[in-house]
């Protein structure tokens, strides 16, 4: 993939400047690590349930997590792993991807993906839980 | 996207072989990076770079890399082209990267290379010639960051004072504050974030002395300067890899600068 190369004349500075300043990016600098903290505890009760559930039937584990705590911690988990997911995605993108155009649809469709597999996720644990 | 290989017309060759070092009791071998624009192959094309090996008597020349360099050009080959100034470590000139890392070729000693002494140019820069990166760029993203003292009250009748405190922000407790950049560039070159994304990034260089005027208790463009470098590129792009810190031939630290420089943007939300 590559953006048509189209021949510029500009000087050294305004190349250095480009458009300015986007005037954003510290509240996903913040973001990315207010879910990073909260995906600790998150992940231990994730892996805790994954190892206690060990051989369980469908009947043990949607009683499992049909219970308010549980339901309570996956929603948690779901928004917390797939919010800090997109945060990390984006960065890495918006590192190796230099085409433009590519990189506006691989954005903007990595952040419908991980939206509608946080729904359906939420969703579930709401059908076994409610 | 991100290229991980050379382009066809970088990938070095192999060059000569030069030995200078007949009856010599101590000889060191160095592989220097050679680029010359002028010269073009049959189809009239730049020749790829290539890598020379000169065998010198360390006895004809002084401890440092920069001082071999100077005695290849002077007695030995006059087309090996770099920049020096100095000699001492504080002009910034013959920053290159010397046995895999970034330095500054006179403050680096001969006997610290095991083996042949490999020398390229800075990486992941356009190459002028030899050992000479173009340093335009760079260049033009330190103007951008306006770096000198920004004031709109008006000047005062005798000098700007500064407490102790104020002082150690920009010379560091330990002599290493952000007004010890020399601008030789070994931490920008080293970063792989900025070798991907050199347009928009400011690089570790350049933010540590964007940090040097934000810090600076005298300036009043405070605000101004951070508003000029929350981007997601200019600043965000510095991913903590540390690779700035451990190159500088000087022992600054930008990754702490642009860390301190988050921590700004947060404590104005």
């Amino acid at each position: 993939m590559g953006c048509p190369k189209k021949q510029k004349i500009e000087s050294d500075l305004a190349k250095a400047k480009g458009l300015g300043s986007a005037h954003h990016g510290a509240e996903h600098w913040m973001a990315q690590r207010v879910t990073a903290i909260a995906n600790i505890p998150l992940v231990i009760w994730f892996v805790y349930s994954v190892m206690a559930m060990k051989g369980a039937s469908h009947a043990e584990f949607t009683a499992y997590m049909a219970e308010p705590y549980n339901a309570f911690a996956a929603i948690l988990l779901i928004i917390s792993v797939f919010y800090h997911a997109v945060l990390g995605a984006q960065v890495v993108v918006e590192d190796y991807i230099s085409c433009k155009c590519f990189k506006m649809m691989k954005l903007i469709g990595m952040k419908l993906f991980f939206t509608a597999l946080a729904v359906a996720c939420i969703f579930s644990i709401l059908k076994i839980a409610l | 996207m991100a290229e991980f290989t050379l382009p066809k017309n970088s990938k070095i060759k192999k060059g000569k072989k030069v030995n200078a070092a007949d009856g010599a009791k101590r000889t060191k071998t160095f592989k220097v990076y050679r680029y010359d624009p002028d010269l073009k192959n049959e189809k009239g094309e730049p020749e790829n770079p290539r890598l020379d090996e000169y065998t010198i008597d360390l006895d004809k020349c002084g401890p440092m890399v920069l001082d071999a360099l100077i005695h290849i050009k002077n007695d030995v080959d006059s087309t090996l082209t770099f920049r020096r100034s100095c000699r001492e470590g504080i002009c910034g000139s013959c920053a290159m990267n010397i046995d895999g890392r970034n330095t500054l070729a006179c403050t680096k000693a001969i006997g610290e290379v095991s083996g042949a002494v490999k020398i390229t140019p800075l990486p992941h820069m356009p190459v002028v010639k030899d050992l000479v990166p173009d340093l335009n760029h760079v260049y033009a993203q330190y103007a951008a960051i306006e770096p000198w003292m920004k004031t709109d009250s008006a000047p005062p009748t005798k000098e700007r004072l500064q407490s102790a405190d104020d002082a150690n922000l920009l010379n560091g407790e330990d002599g290493h504050g952000p007004a010890g950049c020399i601008l030789c560039f070994c931490c920008s070159t080293s970063c792989p974030s900025y070798w991907w994304n050199a347009e928009r990034f400011m690089g570790p260089a350049i933010l540590l002395q964007a940090y040097r005027w934000i810090v600076d208790s005298r300036d009043e463009a405070t605000g101004e300067r951070l508003d000029q470098l929350e981007d997601p590129f200019r600043l965000y792009r510095c991913h903590t890899i540390m690779n700035c810190t451990n190159a500088c031939p000087k022992g600054l630290n930008p990754a702490k600068a642009i860390a301190e420089i988050k921590k700004l943007m947060v404590a104005r939300k």
